[in-house]
């Protein structure tokens, strides 16, 4: 397998706060790869990095074996590389439908009508929502609307940060559960930040476990559920 | 004040309140999308009312076109070009640059580049009114009462229809476009719309462009109905849309156009009653009472949002 997305000794900043410390990290073509952590370990900020935002202060980072650690934000996401990033930032003032249109964009809209028709039939909640602001709806149904808009842009790498935050676990299973037929169906690639950890392993081929900025544990994502310490650190009474 | 001289002035102050309206949308546009006032616009306009001038002049005298309609037309189109350029190297050399630094900076480069081209224009074309031959005089009469004629005149018709078909192929543009879904894309998040690949740098160096060339019809505009235009004639004008864009809600752009005819409408209506000297004095005590009682303006929106 070749890594299709590639990260190595990238340390990233926020002003004199150092939130990534040199991370090594690879998604290979067709895998689903997670990255646990506890809050503020970093994680968001490196799927941010990715996308250079805030850029990388030293090591590089490579998309299907080009260097895009320099390359501007609009760049990299036209690579297809979408994103359902911390915090969803669903444009609010914009319908449900131009959100999904404005995700459709790296795709140039060639399968507009018919990639909408397929994420309102996985997400039957965004069809009622059509005509609606995103900024009025829950934030389950913003959640959605987050990863389906990711999904539009018909990505070779999709990332997708916290998609079970907020929502009803009835709902989060079922969210997991499009990612895992996405990938086992179409070969999708998923690099997935959770901090339901158990859920993340269970679906991913592949984990890293991140702490304080730096990867401290890699594995198959069987491996990392039976090892004792990210036993005791992420899944303490959380497999439920 | 009888039927006859409200009518009159209802005409009078939509026109000019279409003027206003079409200026206040590159004011509320730019703050839409960078949260900055512009303050250099009111002089893109008046820059864009000396390219008109000019042109007209070449294009009657020089060039002997014997159409008054066709040679403002092509001056209005050569004034857009040249001020959306304008507009365009300003927000890369004066704007860009600024962006991240502290906020008040990019304003306070707005008013030197305000200064600058008042300046230039005055040195290149002279400090005195500059105007231009009469042209379209013809009227249209529509009711006469206690002696006095009630009139559209041509210009007036012809600033309103270019105004209202402007603005609504502009309507168009934000609404059903992919550049206006950038455009508010940006305004409503910028990291986000990088994210779904949007060239955020070029899309706020268009919004410069489309809100310089709207400038530009105004005026051109301007000159038609007023005949005349000064150096100065960026300043007065500039501020009032500024209030235009204020009192319909700063960032909305239906707010900018109603606000320029509400503007427009008072001046008017104020004119009819009290000393005309007085004008800009109840325009400004608007823009006061607005940003002192409802600072989002009427079709403004509350800064908090549901998150």
């Amino acid at each position: 397998m070749t890594a299709l997305l590639s990260i190595r000794g990238v340390e990233a900043a926020y002003g004199a706060i150092v939130a990534l410390k040199g991370v090594d990290l690879e998604v290979n073509q067709g895998e689903i790869v997670t990255l646990i952590g506890s809050n503020g370990a970093g994680k968001s900020t490196l799927m941010m990095t990715i996308f250079g935002n805030p850029r990388a202060r030293r090591g590089s980072i490579a998309f299907d074996g080009r260097d895009i650690t320099a390359l501007p934000t609009h760049e990299i996401a036209r690579l297809r590389i979408a994103q359902s990033p911390e915090g969803r930032r669903i444009f609010p003032r914009m319908t449900v439908y131009e959100n999904l249109q404005m995700g459709a964009e790296l795709d140039g809209a060639a399968h507009f009508r018919e990639d909408l028709e397929r994420m309102l039939a996985i997400f039957p909640r965004l069809k009622e929502r059509l005509h609606q602001r995103g900024g009025t709806m829950s934030g389950g149904e913003q959640q959605m609307l987050a990863i389906a808009r990711a999904l539009m842009a018909r990505p070779r790498l999709l990332l997708l940060d916290e998609p079970s935050l907020g929502l009803a676990p009835l709902i989060a299973k079922q969210i997991f559960a499009v990612v895992a037929d996405l990938n086992r169906r179409e070969g999708m690639t998923v690099f997935l930040v959770e901090q339901n950890a158990y859920h993340a392993l269970k679906l991913a081929h592949r984990g890293y476990v991140m702490v304080t900025g730096q990867i401290t544990m890699s594995g198959t994502g069987a491996e990392l559920l039976a090892n004792p310490d990210v036993k005791a650190a992420y899944l303490e009474g959380g497999a439920h | 004040m009888g039927i006859e001289v409200f009518v009159q002035q209802l005409i009078n102050g939509l026109t000019l309140g279409s003027i206003y309206g079409l200026i206040a949308i590159g004011y509320t546009m730019v703050f839409g999308i960078i949260g900055m006032v512009n303050f250099a616009h009111g002089d893109v306009f008046m820059l864009s009312a000396f390219i008109a001038l000019i042109g007209f002049l070449v294009l009657t005298t020089i060039l002997g076109i014997g159409s008054v309609a066709l040679a403002l037309f092509i001056a209005m189109l050569v004034g857009m070009v040249l001020t959306s350029l304008w507009g365009w190297s300003l927000e890369r050399l004066a704007y860009r640059p600024l962006r991240g630094s502290f906020r008040l900076a990019p304003l306070i480069s707005a008013i030197g580049v305000s200064i600058f081209l008042s300046n230039f224009v005055q040195l290149a074309q002279g400090a005195r009114n500059k105007p231009t031959p009469p042209m379209m005089q013809e009227v249209i009469p529509l009711f006469e009462r206690n002696g006095y004629l009630v009139a559209l005149s041509y210009k007036q018709l012809i600033i309103m229809l270019v105004t209202a078909t402007l603005l609504t192929g502009f309507w168009y543009v934000v609404k059903k476009t992919s550049l206006g879904r950038a455009q508010r894309a940006c305004e409503q998040d910028r990291k986000m719309a990088a994210l779904v690949g949007i060239d955020v740098d070029r899309t706020i160096a268009l919004t410069f462009v489309l809100g310089a060339a709207l400038a530009a019809v105004a005026g051109t505009m301007y000159l038609l109905y007023y005949g005349v235009v000064n150096f100065a004639d960026g300043f007065i004008p500039g501020v009032k849309a500024f209030t235009a864009a204020v009192l319909g809600g700063i960032g909305s752009l239906p707010g900018a156009v109603l606000g320029g005819l509400i503007i427009g409408l008072v001046e008017t209506m104020w004119s009819a009653v009290f000393p005309i000297e007085y004008k800009d004095v109840a325009s400004f005590c608007i823009l006061a009472i607005v940003l002192t009682f409802m600072p989002s303006g009427i079709l403004g929106r509350p800064e908090v949002e549901k998150v």
